[in-house]
């Protein structure tokens, strides 16, 4: 199925490699990434999230409530977007605090999608605990989806 | 106002139990394209030391939402679900969610504010095992648009 990602063929039993607390330092930009999503993406994620909410999946619907279109669930664009940080990380087990304010929906046109653009910067380090905290920036269309995107993850 | 004041402060009883499973954290990880083998493979977990695969970080709205459910349908409390938008929504996991685990939510009410001629609510669910382990606290804040 096109919309299940790709995961890599590594032994499985290899241990996580998870990021060493000494070589992040605050300013560190990490890997960006682009998430794809598209109608069906949507009713892939309200099937797995029970979120079934019509705007999410059903355009007629979602023009009639005052839509411009149908828009992406807030909580996929969250959950997606915090994939670029357990990426990096090395281990979506280290994430211990993560919170977002929704400040745009995005929109999801029948035939193109859309695309969310995922970039992140360490914003404080705390070397007591080895806690660092991400500040994640997520656009779509030019504009900020999420605002105070902030998660906190345990490193080694 | 489109939502009860008096609600400020309302702790709902105790969900009826949750248990997650393998299945259902592969099809949500799969859902937000997580592709950490740690939701997929036992192997993987038990190597990092987790019992069983563990949940992405924002699976356990899964859960709370269920538990929002109790206010959002209560017809005292006067919410009109059509205009409802989620506004901030944040987890703190005191250890990550895994396969096998049973968690209860209370849900707790704990703001209920106007602004803009909008009502934010804000609502916290406390994630634990039956045994009253926590496990997650998760909170959210919903925005019911005024009518115009």
């Amino acid at each position: 199925m096109s919309t299940t990602p790709s995961t890599p063929s590594t032994p499985s039993t290899t241990p996580a490699a998870v990021r060493s607390f000494s070589e992040v330092s605050v300013g560190d930009a990490l890997p960006a990434t682009t998430v794809h999503v598209d109608r069906a993406r949507l009713v892939q994620y309200a099937g797995a999230s029970l979120d079934r909410n019509r705007i999410h999946w059903d355009e007629p619907f979602a023009k009639a409530v005052g839509l411009p279109d149908v828009i992406a669930h807030g909580m996929f664009t969250m959950g997606s977007a915090v994939t670029l940080v357990t990426a990096w990380v090395g281990d979506a087990g280290r994430v211990v605090e993560y919170g977002v304010r929704f400040t745009r929906p995005v929109v999801v046109p029948y035939d193109a999608g859309a695309d969310i653009e995922v970039s992140g910067v360490v914003k404080s380090v705390d070397p007591e605990t080895k806690r660092v905290t991400v500040e994640l920036t997520a656009t779509a269309a030019g504009e900020k989806v999420l605002g105070r995107a902030l998660a906190v993850a345990v490193l080694d | 106002m489109p939502v009860n004041s008096d609600f400020q402060g309302r702790v709902y009883p105790p969900t009826e139990t949750y248990r997650v499973s393998a299945a259902k954290i592969r099809e949500f990880a799969e859902a937000v394209g997580s592709a950490d083998r740690v939701h997929v493979d036992a192997e993987v977990a038990r190597a990092r030391g987790y019992a069983d695969v563990i949940a992405p970080p924002t699976f356990a709205v899964l859960i709370a939402q269920q538990c929002d459910g109790q206010l959002i349908r209560d017809p005292e409390a006067g919410i009109d679900f059509s205009r409802v938008v989620h506004g901030e929504q944040r987890f703190v996991h005191h250890r990550p969610l895994t396969a096998g685990d049973a968690v209860v939510g209370t849900l707790h009410v704990d703001t209920v504010r106007e602004a803009g001629g909008h009502a934010m609510v804000t609502t916290r669910t406390e994630l634990a095992t039956e045994a009253g382990e926590a496990v997650c606290t998760a909170t959210s804040t919903i925005v019911i648009r005024g009518g115009e």
